[in-house]
């Protein structure tokens, strides 16, 4: 299998499926002479050309509304934003139109698009440049919500999200898009709905997206299995919505515990959406509280410590295990 | 701006060659449109249509001449919420349209959008759009489509005088207008969004003005007059089907009702003489009196007129009120549509 950073995976996947389908296009800020903020359209501009790699003004609410006009007259536009926190000033349009279309239409008019770019902190952005905003998304009916961790996941996602027929929100990390792993050779998709164990244990499940489980998680499960002496059995759903309960419920039965680690602030995130669900419907097997890791429930500062203080880390992990093993 | 037409010297030169089909049927779609719009007025009080409900009493000489006349049935028309006039023009049936006011199955959209959220795809209807000025780059979006699969599709958008102050409209003819996407966007300058007037919301009153930043073509049109509209906007539709290029129309329009049916005629901001003035003009007794001038119709045709469009409503309630309301197994059917990876 070919080793591919995580912006090459993302790149073939926008390039296989706009040869496979003529109607599929890239819109966003700097995307096609610049080659992409964080060059994922390296070279697409040049081999396709400026009818389906468009450069954008910064104009999220225009070029949006753009892509969903265009997915309503029978395209498939992948819309760009150069960082989730821009997507914002487009909220209007992908909450109350792209969303809300197909079923306010009774069917009428569907939007098959996919809007996508970084989200979560990088280093050092300050609190507007640094949100985990998969669950203001995730709480609205309509959208579809993707978020990879490996570079396998993250092709299959994104080109099952072109051929979606609705708006799919999927949600990548600036600081995962240098990082390596392998993909299968040739042509492959990856459904929706459909988590992953990706690496088994016993005492503890450990649910967890994205780059706070590919930066974070990994560089800390083996060190606090030792250090615990505890085996973790790690699940990435890899879609937010829809949310592979059935696998986190199935899991969960045999390791009786639950920590939820998530980039997201605590109010109202995916991770108490997960914790409610699986209380609910694996409430016998449970034999401790569902434990939750989250961002501090403040905007992000700026200054090193301070930041690193805020967001999940190994300490923060180690406590969330301990609480819910019962150690100590 | 005249609001009434000056006499012709040539008979029929105003009527710029148009068939006497063509401008009995559109007298028939200005007063279906009103005759329509005073029945949701009546059944909005039985009780019978819920929500918001935003009428078109005196703009329909926009919707007869811009959609009706000026374009064609592969061309898109996209509008903020006052929404039923523009429908009707585009050719979706009224009866649905009646029906999904009144929350029923046999609805435009099933019962799912309501008076603000008319669609139809057979017509090419884009909406019914609530939320102020937020289709404009929607608009723009199926210009883009038109213009991506090589087609010759023109998309007209329609908006209130309000959305010109909000964000989403500048956004839209900015990129429109860089793009060369072929959308005519029709402001309907009806003076008033909601209860405050252009004087208080706008910093430039003539809001074609606001088309120039974006070097925009534009216009200035008489609103009560339909073969204005009609010749002005398909000027418009024919420049952006040859060229792509966008085009900005404000159309100088009155309102005879209040903002939504939750509102009153007048008030605070406008007089019972003002809008009592502005009755003078209606685009409906104005080409009234165009045709019986040309002596194209008689008072008798007039009469007859009322008579078949006064049946055709009542058609649309008998076919709404007998119609089902939505079953409630029905409530995720158009949730996400289902997708086979093609």
């Amino acid at each position: 299998m070919p080793t591919v950073s995580l912006r090459e995976a993302l790149n073939q996947a926008i390039d296989e499926e706009m040869a496979r389908d003529e109607r599929v296009f890239l819109m966003g800020e700097e995307v096609a002479e610049y080659n992409g903020a964080y060059k994922v359209s390296q070279g697409l501009l040049a081999k396709w050309g400026p009818r389906r790699i468009i450069d954008t003004p910064i104009a999220e609410a225009g070029f949006a509304g753009i892509g969903i006009g265009a997915a309503m007259c029978g395209l498939r536009p992948i819309v760009e934003f150069m960082t989730w926190n821009f997507s914002l000033v487009a909220y209007d349009q992908i909450a109350n139109h792209a969303a809300k279309m197909y079923s306010m239409t009774g069917g009428h008019f569907n939007v098959p698009m996919v809007f996508r770019g970084p989200g979560g902190a990088a280093h050092g952005l300050g609190a507007t440049h640094s949100q985990a905003l998969e669950s203001i998304y995730a709480h609205i009916p309509g959208l579809k919500v993707v978020m990879p961790s490996t570079c396998k996941d993250a092709k299959g996602l994104l080109k099952t999200a072109i051929r979606d027929e609705n708006p799919v929100i999927f949600i990548e990390s600036e600081v995962m898009y240098g990082d390596k792993g392998e993909i299968p050779e040739g042509e492959y998709t990856i459904p929706f709905g459909v988590g992953e164990v990706k690496k088994e244990g016993k005492d503890v499940t450990l649910v967890s997206w994205s780059k706070v489980l590919a930066h974070i998680v990994w560089k800390s499960v083996e060190k606090l299995e030792e250090e615990l002496g505890i085996s973790i059995e790690v699940i990435d759903p890899r879609t937010i919505k829809p949310m592979d309960y059935d696998l986190i419920v199935e899991s969960v039965k045999k390791t009786n515990r639950l920590l939820i680690v998530e980039e997201g602030w605590p109010f109202a995130s995916v991770g108490a959406q997960l914790s409610d669900e699986i209380t609910r419907r694996a409430f016998d097997y449970l034999d401790a509280p569902v434990e939750r890791v989250n961002q501090e429930d403040v905007p992000l500062p700026y200054a090193k410590a301070l930041e690193k203080h805020s967001l999940p880390n190994i300490d923060k992990i180690r406590t969330g295990l301990k609480k819910v093993l019962y150690i100590d | 701006m005249s609001t009434t037409s000056a006499a012709p010297k040539k008979q029929h030169s105003r009527l710029f060659g148009l068939p006497k089909e063509t401008l009995l049927d559109w007298y028939d779609d200005m007063l279906l449109v009103r005759r329509f719009e005073e029945k949701c007025a009546q059944l909005y009080g039985m009780g019978k249509i819920m929500g918001f409900c935003h009428l078109y009493n005196g703009q329909e000489a926009i919707s007869t001449g811009a959609v009706k006349g000026a374009i064609t049935k592969d061309d898109y028309v996209i509008t903020a919420y006052r929404d039923h006039g523009l429908a009707i023009s585009k050719g979706v049936d009224p009866k649905p349209i009646m029906a999904e006011l009144l929350g029923k199955v046999t609805g435009t959209t099933r019962g799912q959008g309501g008076s603000m959220h008319i669609f139809d795809k057979e017509t090419n209807f884009l909406g019914g759009h609530a939320i102020v000025g937020s289709h404009i780059p929607i608009a723009a979006g199926a210009a883009f489509a038109s213009k991506y699969k090589g087609e010759k599709r023109v998309c007209l958008c329609f908006m209130g005088d309000g959305a010109t102050n909000i964000g989403a409209f500048h956004e839209g003819l900015n990129l429109a207008a860089l793009w060369k996407l072929p959308v005519v966007f029709i402001i309907e300058n009806n003076r008033y969004s909601m209860g405050t007037s252009v004087r208080r919301s706008s910093a430039v009153e003539e809001l074609i003005k606001k088309g120039l930043g974006y070097d925009l073509r534009t216009e200035v049109i008489d609103g009560f007059n339909v073969l204005e509209v009609y010749t002005k906007v398909k000027a418009a539709v024919d420049h952006a089907r040859e060229t792509y290029e966008p085009s900005l129309l404000e159309i100088r329009t009155y309102r005879y009702r209040g903002h939504s049916m939750s509102d009153p005629i007048h008030g605070h901001y406008r007089t019972k003489e003002e809008v009592e003035e502005q009755k003078k003009y209606d685009p409906i007794s104005v080409f009234a009196e165009i045709l019986k001038a040309e002596k194209l119709v008689d008072e008798e045709w007039l009469d007859e007129a009322e008579k078949r469009i006064k049946a055709i409503v009542e058609e649309c309630v008998t076919f709404a009120e007998n119609s089902p309301e939505p079953p409630l197994e029905n409530l995720y059917d158009v949730y996400y549509k289902e997708s086979n990876g093609e």
